[in-house]
């Protein structure tokens, strides 16, 4: 059933229907409203889980994570400053190896005060031990949680599923709801391998000493390499049951492409439009959406971007003094290979500035009219 | 208290607690009253550091080690997946201590209050961070020598009133309990246990180490602590109505401080002052008891 909805509600949707048992949240914008529908549906009984309104995100993270080792399936949101209040507690949950499932509308973070959207929020989480994916629409939206929920019990790591503050978390779409019957066959109830239980005792994150603590995290890493294959299947078995999958990365005409743009999240859509045009004038660009950014597929995406001759990554965020996330860990990924295309880095929309077909445009162009990158990151639409 | 309830044990020998250290006793006494059906929330602090290292532990309860903020937020969601489960008879015991709780996870701890949710708070006060070596906390009380209170410069704030903090929240169930009352503290822990909603435990725990005496004093100090008045045995029902347990008569609380170091460095005056300061709060107290 097709219903009219943002993607904030399509988050909602998509927790309901994976049938979260402890829910914990905090309002933040652009987040709050996934926790007030999620309230409602927990209210009248639509969700059958416990919410539990906690005073802060390091709360909801340390609320959910103590009730997913305590066995049930369980669900937060966040944006922004809330992702950052949870940094202690990202690590902690990933190191406990528990399959919780976050949506983060991303949001920059202050100072100075910003509500609106861009990448670097999670992005600066990216060493926590969580699974990151980027999503396009509200239906990917849904369809991700439901999705992320297999991944995370399968290879017993958190996910992180993200969605562009306002551009998706507010903006409404068609979006097919998937009947729960269906969501039942395609995740099944979680049955915990290890958890909390009076009838057989263990001890939950014990002092590991320097002998020991490296093997839990060369574990963890083992898993999150594993997560990739795990994540590939997960979204294939989608495909068949629901007729929708979204892949690792998405390829927009980069078979033959001499440009490929790349880039996350909503700037995707935009660009899709500004590529035709390109092709209607002949010129050779194609576009590539990353959605798993952890664990980073480093080996699927060279070989989408090896083909082509440059490479204009479009980065929502920025690390100063080192430029664009995405783009380094792109110029990471090609380091020692054959084949090297030449990578043109673009920072753009910090703080919710639009990114606009003529965005896309002049990173094209830029990139198409210049022989070599300069070196730096551009940055584009700064009001001087 | 007999030899009978002495047999279960989820303590055992193994943890790393220094001599004479009032802790382990607390958390013995706190686990025999609540039985195996228990999960233990744990936070850092002298009792998760204590508690093994990988791959052994002495704790033979079910437990969740959590960090520092977040004792109250875990413990929340422990009973939550419970209670989701449809078990309600599991019992869910937080533990922290002073720094745990007066300090770094008071806002946790606050909200898992307001919200009554189900769940047993013990907070062991050591009065000071004991764990990282003896640091003043807003538990240790005036006059009082810690690493970061030198003897130039000692603890110059009264200890912060936690019962009262915790009463505020008109939970169904507050009391203080020493480890010098067994059967008392007992009681109350079974109590709690028998308590639907919000519990808070708080228990006085001497540090040898830190408060600068003799392992062997441990529980005498304890009990010295209840004699002069310094801290009273008593609960708070729903934040209103005030119980005293014991009604020791006020011994002067100069033979509580004099033997321990950590009051080696009071002047002149001080002592009186300390005491004007407990006869205040226990006719404060006492105010409290006669009006409920």
């Amino acid at each position: 059933m097709k219903k009219l909805m943002t993607g904030n509600i399509a988050v909602s949707y998509g927790v309901m229907l994976s049938r979260a048992e402890v829910i914990s949240a905090y309002p933040i914008t652009p987040q709050t409203t996934i926790v007030e529908e999620l309230s409602e549906m927990c209210s009248d009984g639509r969700c059958k889980a416990k919410f539990i309104r906690v005073e802060s995100e390091h709360s909801a993270m340390a609320c959910v994570a103590a009730a997913s080792a305590t066995g049930v399936r369980v669900f937060t949101a966040t944006s922004s400053h809330g992702l950052a209040y949870m940094h202690e507690m990202l690590h902690w949950t990933a190191g406990t190896r528990l399959p919780v499932v976050m949506v983060n509308a991303n949001r920059a973070i202050g100072s100075p005060w910003n509500i609106w959207c861009d990448q670097g929020d999670s992005l600066s989480q990216r060493d926590t031990g969580w699974l990151q994916l980027y999503c396009e629409s509200a239906q990917e939206a849904l369809d991700t949680v439901i999705q992320a929920y297999r991944i995370a019990e399968a290879v017993l790591l958190p996910v992180m599923v993200l969605v562009d503050g306002f551009f998706l978390s507010h903006t409404s779409e068609p979006v097919d709801v998937p009947d729960q019957k269906a969501v039942d066959r395609f995740l099944p109830p979680y049955r915990a391998q290890y958890k909390l239980d009076p009838a057989d005792p263990h001890t939950f994150n014990i002092m590991a000493d320097p002998s020991i603590f490296i093997a839990f995290k060369q574990d963890a890493q083992k898993s999150m390499e594993a997560a990739k294959k795990v994540a590939a299947r997960v979204d294939r078995e989608f495909k068949a049951q629901f007729g929708r999958g979204y892949g690792l990365l998405e390829k927009v005409r980069c078979a033959d492409a001499d440009v490929i743009l790349l880039t996350m999240g909503t700037a995707a859509s935009t660009a899709r439009e500004v590529i035709e045009e390109y092709r209607k004038k002949g010129k050779k660009v194609g576009l590539c959406r990353l959605r798993m950014f952890r664990p980073f597929p480093s080996r699927e995406l060279v070989k989408v971007l090896s083909g082509a001759k440059k490479v204009a990554v479009l980065d929502r965020d920025n690390s100063l003094g080192a430029g664009g996330i995405l783009a380094q860990e792109v110029k990471a990924a090609f380091y020692g290979g054959a084949s090297k295309p030449k990578v043109f880095e673009f920072v753009a929309g910090l703080g919710g500035k639009d990114i606009t077909p003529e965005t896309i445009g002049d990173v094209i162009e830029h990139t198409l009219n210049n022989a070599s990158p300069g070196g730096e990151s551009i940055w584009m639409g700064v009001q001087e | 208290m007999n030899a009978k309830e002495l047999v279960n044990e989820y303590l055992s020998s193994g943890h790393g607690c220094c001599p004479g250290c009032g802790m382990p006793i607390v958390m013995r006494h706190a686990f025999q009253a609540l039985g195996g059906r228990t999960i233990a929330v744990i936070t850092a602090g002298c009792f998760g550091t204590i508690s093994g290292a990988f791959p052994t532990s002495p704790i033979k309860l079910a437990t969740y080690n959590t960090p520092f903020a977040s004792t109250g937020a875990a413990a929340s969601g422990v009973r939550a997946a419970l209670d989701m489960k449809g078990d309600f008879e599991t019992s869910v015991l937080a533990v922290a201590g002073d720094g745990g709780t007066f300090d770094i996870g008071i806002q946790a701890l606050s909200a898992a209050a307001e919200r009554n949710d189900d769940f047993i708070y013990l907070c062991y006060d050591n009065e000071a961070y004991m764990n990282t070596g003896i640091q003043r906390s807003s538990a240790t009380p005036w006059g009082a020598w810690t690493t970061t209170t030198p003897p130039t410069n000692l603890k110059n704030q009264p200890k912060k009133d936690i019962v009262q903090i915790m009463a505020a929240h008109r939970v169904p169930y507050v009391a203080t309990a020493s480890i010098a009352y067994p059967e008392d503290f007992i009681r109350k822990i079974k109590r709690a246990r028998e308590t639907r909603g919000f519990k808070f435990l708080y228990v006085f725990s001497p540090c040898p180490v830190g408060w600068r005496f003799s392992s062997e004093l441990t529980i005498r100090i304890a009990r010295l602590a209840v004699q002069t008045n310094l801290f009273p045995l008593y609960e708070v029902e729903e934040g209103e109505r005030y119980v005293l347990n014991e009604d020791p008569g006020g011994v002067p609380v100069e033979e509580y401080l004099k033997l321990q170091g950590r009051f080696a460095y009071l002047r002149e005056g001080d002592m009186e002052r300390i005491q004007e300061n407990v006869d205040r709060e226990w006719k404060r107290l006492m105010r409290r008891v006669e009006g409920s």
